[in-house]
C-alpha cells in the first residue's frame, strides 16, 4: 500500500478542468484511489460469471471473447426494465447544477467525478448505440464506441461513486447518478468485474449470514463478550436469545456493530435499552446481517441477500422486526424489501410498540421499523430513565448517513434521541439532512487500498465537522450507520484528530439508568465518567 | 469547436431559408410544407418518446427524499419534500415544474485559501432558467392570437399585461426580451464557466443558438423590420383550418423566424429538449416515499436463488448444537 499524503498536500486540489476533453483524458489507476479486484472464489459462491484471478491494474482483464456484446445486450435489457435508466440517459441538459455536489469531485477535482460526467461515461455509449447523431457525429454529440479503455474507465469511476444520491437532490429532473452507478455496476458484473471489498462480503453474507462470514458459534461468542462488557459496566447481565421461535420481535443489527468498535458500543446501548424495556425479542444467526452489499452489486443480488430477513421472521414466527443503526441497510428495507421479497409473511403484524402501544403506521406494509423510530417513541412517552450527565464531556454533532437521509428521510428521530442524551450541535446547513455529505467510503469503497480516495471523498464531511469542532468544541461525531462507524474514525484521525465516532445509541446507553444497576463509573468504552467527581462533592 | 458548429448550423438554416424564399421563390415550401412536416414530426416524435419511456416499467419505488419522513406523530413530516401520498407528490411535482424547486437549492462550493469548503449563494442558474422558460411560455401564449379567431380573452388579457410598457407608440412585450436575455445568460454560463464549458456538447449549444435565433428574429421582425401581421395571420389561419394558401409578399425575416421554429419542432423530440416531458416521468421525484406502507409491484420481479435456513443449519448443525442454539432438525 502506498503512503498517504499529508492533509495539506491532499488539499492542493485543482478544480480547473484539463485542456483535453474528457473523452481524450486517459484513466490512470493511481495507487490509493482504486479498490482491489474481486476474487474468483467469491464470484463462484454466488454464481457470478467469469471467475478468475486478476488485478485491477492488469493490462489483460481476461474478459470473455464477446464481452462487448454482453455489455451492450445487458444495457439494452436494462433500458427495457428500468425507466429510471432510460429517462436518465435521455433528459440530462448538462446544466452543471450537480457538478460540485459530489464529495469525490470536491475532494479530487477530477472532472469525471462530477456526477454529470460520471453519467456521461455510460451515456456516451448509449448515444452511440441508440441515437442517430451519435452514430454519425460521434464525438461532437458526446458519443463513443465501447472499447476496453472505456470499460476500464467505467470500472474506475463507477467504483468511485458511493451511491450517495446527493447529486440527485440538486438535479432539476432528479437524475440520480447513484442509480446509473448501480446499473453500470450490474453491467460490469456481467463480465465478472467487481471489487474484493464488495464480493467478499456478498459471498460471505450469502453463505454465512453476515459480511465477515462469522459462523453461528462465533456470533454467540461475540454477543457473550458484549454481554460481559455490559455486566462489567452496569452490573446487569442481559438475557440474550438467538433463533428463538415465538419471540415477539426479531432484531436485525448490521453485523459491523457486533464485531467492531465503535459499533459494538452502540449495539450495547440498544441491547441495554431492549432489556430495560423488557422486550420479547430474539437475534438470528442465520440472518445476522442487516447490511446488504448486494445493493452495490445488482438488484438480483440485493434480493438474494435480503430474502433472509423475511424468511427468518417467518420461521421464527415473530410479530414484527426492528432494524439496527445501518445506512444502506435502510435504503434496502425502505425502498426495496417489500417489492423484492414481500408481501411480508402472514405471521407479521403492523408493528406496535409493546411499551407505549404506539402503532407504526409508516411500516404497515413491511412490518419493520428503525430502532431510532422505536427509541424516539419511548422517549416521547417518558418510558426511559436517563441521566444525561453521564455523557458529560462529550460534545457531539450528528452526521446524517446518505441513505437514511436521501432514501428514507430519517432525520429528526435520531436528533430527538440526541436531544435527550447529550450536548450537541448541528453542522452547517449545507452539509446536513438531505444535503448531507457522504463519509466517502460507502457502497463498498471503504477498503484500505482506496485510502487516498476515501480521505478525499470524506473531506467535505470532515471539513464540516472541523467547523463545529472549532466553534463548539465538538469531540464526538454521532451517526446511525455501521459503514460510517467503520469509515469515519479513520477520516477524523486524518482530518480532525481528537474527534471520536459513535452510534446514537451509544450515547443513549451511557445515559440509560437501568433497574438494578451498580453505580456507573465508566461509559460503554470503559472510560471513566466525567460526572463522577461532581456527584461525590 | 462544437460551439462554432452549433452556431454555423443555425446560420446555415437562415441562409438556406433566404436562398429558398428570396432566390428560388419556394415560399410555398417554406410557408406551408415545412410547417406541416415540422408539426407532424413534433407530435409523432413527442408521443413516440413518451411511449418509449412509459413502456419501460418502474421496478422500484426510489424517490429521493429531501426532508423528514412520515413516522411518529410528534415528528413533523416534510410533506412536500418527502411526500407519503399522491396528493403531496403532485404538490412536489408542481413546484418542480413551475418553480424549478430543485435548481433553487443550488449552492456553489469553493475551497478557501485556508483549506475550508465554503458554500455560496448561487441562484443564477435558477434565475436564468426561469427567465427563459417562463418567457418562452408567455411568448407562446401570445402567439396563440395567430391561430385563433376570435382571439380568446386570456390571450388578449395577457397581451395587455405583457405590453404595459410603451416605447415609440408601440407596446414592448417584456416576456420576449426576458426569454432572449435568459437564453443569452444561459449561453454565457456555458461559454464562461469552466466546468459547464467542459461538459457542454453540440447538443447543448445548438438548441441555445436555435432558440436565440428564433427570439432575435422575432424581436427584429416586431420592432425593427416590421411585417404585415394580417398576412401572417391569414397564413396561420390557413394552416389550422387545413386550407393553406401562401399570401403574397411577407418579409423574409418572417420566413427565417418560421424556418427556425420548424427546425426546433423537428429537433425537439430527438434531443435533450424532451426533458420537458421527461420530468414528469422521473421516479426520484414523482413517487411517494411510502414503500413501507404500501407495496410497490415490480412486474419482472426475478426469481432468485437464496441460501435457505435449512441449508445453513445443515452446514453448521454441530457447531450450533455445541453453543446451545435451537435446531429445526436435531438428528
Ligand atoms: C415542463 C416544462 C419544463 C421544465 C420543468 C424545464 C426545466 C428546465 C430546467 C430546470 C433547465 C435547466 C436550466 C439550464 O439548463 O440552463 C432547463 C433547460 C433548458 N430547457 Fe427546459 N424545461 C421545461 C420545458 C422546456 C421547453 C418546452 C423547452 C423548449 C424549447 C425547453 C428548453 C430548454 C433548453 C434549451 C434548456 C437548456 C438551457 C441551457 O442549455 O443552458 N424546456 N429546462
Ligand atoms: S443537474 Fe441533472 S440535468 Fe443538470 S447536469 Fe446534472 S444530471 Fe444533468
Ligand atoms: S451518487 Fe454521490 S458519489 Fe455518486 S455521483 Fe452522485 S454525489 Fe457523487
Amino acid at each position: 500500500m502506498t503512503k498517504l499524503a499529508k492533509p495539506a498536500d491532499l488539499l492542493k486540489i485543482n478544480y480547473k478542468p484539463p485542456m483535453t476533453s474528457w473523452m481524450d483524458t486517459p484513466t490512470v489507476y493511481k495507487p490509493g484511489t482504486y479498490s482491489y479486484a474481486c476474487k474468483p472464489e467469491s464470484l463462484k459462491i454466488v454464481d457470478m460469471p467469469n471467475p478468475r484471478t486478476w488485478q485491477t491494474t492488469d493490462e489483460d482483464w481476461q474478459l470473455p471473447e464477446n464481452w462487448k456484446e454482453i455489455v451492450l445486450d445487458g444495457l439494452r435489457d436494462r433500458l427495457q426494465r428500468f425507466r429510471s435508466l432510460k429517462l436518465f440517459m435521455d433528459v440530462c441538459v448538462r446544466c452543471g447544477a450537480c457538478a460540485d455536489k459530489c464529495h469525490f469531485f470536491l475532494g479530487s477535482g477530477d472532472p469525471k467525478n462530477m456526477p454529470v460526467l460520471r453519467a456521461e461515461l455510460l451515456r456516451s455509449v448509449y448515444r452511440k448505440e441508440y441515437t442517430l447523431a451519435g452514430k454519425y457525429m460521434a464525438k461532437m454529440v458526446g458519443a463513443r464506441e465501447l472499447t476496453l479503455p472505456v470499460l476500464k474507465e467505467w470500472f474506475y469511476y463507477f467504483f468511485q461513486c458511493t451511491e450517495c444520491r446527493r447529486c440527485s437532490v440538486f438535479c432539476p429532473y432528479g437524475i440520480d447518478t447513484a442509480e446509473i452507478t448501480m446499473l453500470a455496476r450490474e453491467l460490469l458484473g456481467l463480465l465478472g468485474l467487481s471489487i474484493d471489498w464488495i464480493m467478499g462480503p456478498v459471498s460471505a453474507c450469502y453463505m454465512k449470514g453476515n459480511h465477515l462470514g462469522i459462523q453461528p458459534h462465533g456470533i454467540v461468542d461475540s454477543f457473550d463478550m458484549i454481554n460481559d462488557d455490559i455486566e462489567d459496566i452496569t452490573g446487569v447481565r442481559l438475557d440474550l436469545s438467538y433463533n428463538r421461535k415465538g419471540a415477539e420481535i426479531l432484531y436485525v443489527p448490521p453485523s459491523g456493530d457486533v464485531f467492531a468498535t465503535p459499533g459494538t458500543y452502540s449495539l450495547m446501548g440498544q441491547l441495554m435499552l431492549f432489556h430495560e424495556m423488557g422486550l420479547d425479542y430474539t437475534l438470528s444467526t442465520y440472518n445476522s446481517e442487516g447490511g446488504n452489499f448486494g445493493l452495490f452489486t445488482s438488484n438480483e443480488m440485493m434480493k438474494r441477500l435480503n430474502a433472509k430477513i423475511y424468511a427468518e421472521a417467518k420461521r421464527l414466527g415473530v410479530k414484527f422486526i426492528i432494524g439496527g443503526e445501518c445506512g444502506h441497510m435502510w435504503r434496502v428495507i425502505n425502498q426495496y424489501m417489500d417489492t423484492m421479497n414481500g408481501p411480508a409473511p402472514d405471521n407479521l403484524e403492523v408493528p406496535v410498540s409493546p411499551v407505549t402501544g404506539t402503532v407504526f403506521h409508516n411500516a404497515a406494509g413491511t412490518k419493520m421499523i428503525h430502532v431510532c423510530e422505536f427509541t424516539a417513541d419511548l422517549l416521547k412517552h417518558n418510558k426511559v430513565k436517563l441521566d444525561p450527565s453521564r455523557n458529560k464531556g462529550v460534545i457531539a454533532t450528528y452526521h446524517d448517513s446518505c441513505n437514511p437521509a436521501r432514501a428514507m428521510g430519517l432525520l429528526d428521530e435520531p436528533r430527538y434521541i440526541l436531544d435527550h442524551c447529550v450536548e450537541w450541535y448541528e453542522m452547517p446547513e449545507e452539509t446536513i439532512r438531505e444535503n448531507t455529505f457522504c463519509c466517502g467510503s460507502g457502497a463498498g469503497l471503504g477498503n484500505d487500498e482506496n485510502m487516498e480516495m476515501r480521505m478525499r471523498g470524506g473531506f467535505p464531511r470532515a471539513n464540516a465537522v472541523k467547523y463545529v469542532k472549532e466553534k463548539h468544541g465538538v469531540n464526538m461525531l454521532a451517526c446511525v450507520c455501521a459503514i460510517d462507524r467503520a469509515a469515519l474514525p479513520a477520516l477524523m484521525k486524518y482530518w480532525n484528530p481528537g474527534v471520536e465516532v459513535c452510534g446514537v445509541h451509544e450515547l443513549l446507553g451511557n445515559a440509560l439508568v437501568m433497574t438494578g444497576e451498580k453505580k456507573r463509573e465508566e461509559n460503554l468504552r470503559f472510560e471513566p465518567l466525567q460526572n463522577v467527581e461532581e456527584d461525590d462533592e | 469547436m462544437s460551439i462554432l458548429v452549433g452556431l454555423l448550423l443555425v446560420v446555415a438554416i437562415i441562409a438556406i431559408t433566404y436562398i429558398g424564399v428570396e432566390v428560388l421563390g419556394l415560399s410555398a415550401l417554406f410557408g406551408i410544407v415545412l410547417p406541416y412536416v415540422a408539426v407532424a414530426c413534433f407530435i409523432i416524435g413527442f408521443i413516440y418518446r413518451i411511449v418509449k419511456w412509459a413502456k419501460s416499467p418502474v421496478p422500484f419505488r426510489i424517490p429521493t427524499t429531501c426532508g423528514q419522513q412520515k413516522s411518529l406523530d410528534f415528528i413533523k413530516q416534510n410533506k412536500i419534500e418527502n411526500p407519503s401520498s399522491k396528493g403531496w407528490v403532485v404538490v412536489r411535482m408542481i413546484l418542480e415544474v413551475l418553480t424549478f424547486r430543485s435548481l433553487f437549492r443550488n449552492t456553489k462550493a469553493e475551497l478557501t485559501e485556508d483549506g475550508n469548503l465554503a458554500y455560496q449563494w448561487e441562484k443564477w442558474l435558477w434565475l436564468f432558467a426561469l427567465m427563459f422558460h417562463w418567457g418562452f411560455f408567455f411568448v407562446l401564449v401570445r402567439h396563440l392570437r395567430f391561430i385563433t379567431d376570435p382571439v380568446p380573452g386570456f390571450v388578449q388579457l395577457w397581451e395587455k399585461i405583457d405590453g404595459v410598457f410603451w416605447v415609440n407608440l408601440q407596446a414592448l412585450y417584456l416576456t420576449g426580451f426576458i426569454m432572449v436575455a435568459g437564453l443569452g445568460l444561459l449561453l454565457c454560463r456555458r461559454l464562461f464557466l469552466d466546468k459547464v464549458r467542459y461538459i457542454s456538447l453540440l447538443n447543448d449549444y445548438f438548441p441555445l443558438f436555435l432558440l436565440l435565433g428564433i427570439g432575435c428574429s422575432g424581436i427584429l421582425m416586431r420592432y425593427l423590420t416590421h411585417v404585415d401581421v394580417t398576412r401572417i395571420k391569414e397564413l396561420a389561419m390557413g394552416w389550422v383550418t387545413f386550407n393553406p394558401t401562401v399570401p403574397g409578399d411577407i418579409s423574409i425575416m418572417f420566413y427565417i423566424h418560421l424556418a427556425l421554429v420548424c427546425v426546433l419542432l423537428i429537433y425537439f423530440p430527438l434531443s435533450k429538449l424532451m426533458h420537458a416531458g421527461g420530468i414528469f416521468f422521473s421516479p426520484t421525484r414523482n413517487m411517494a416515499n411510502n414503500n413501507r406502507m404500501v407495496r410497490h409491484e415490480n412486474p419482472w420481479n426475478p426469481v432468485v436463488k437464496v441460501h435457505t435456513y435449512e441449508e445453513y443449519e445443515d452446514e453448521f448443525r454441530d457447531k450450533m448444537r455445541a453453543v446451545g442454539l435451537p435446531l429445526d432438525k436435531d438428528e
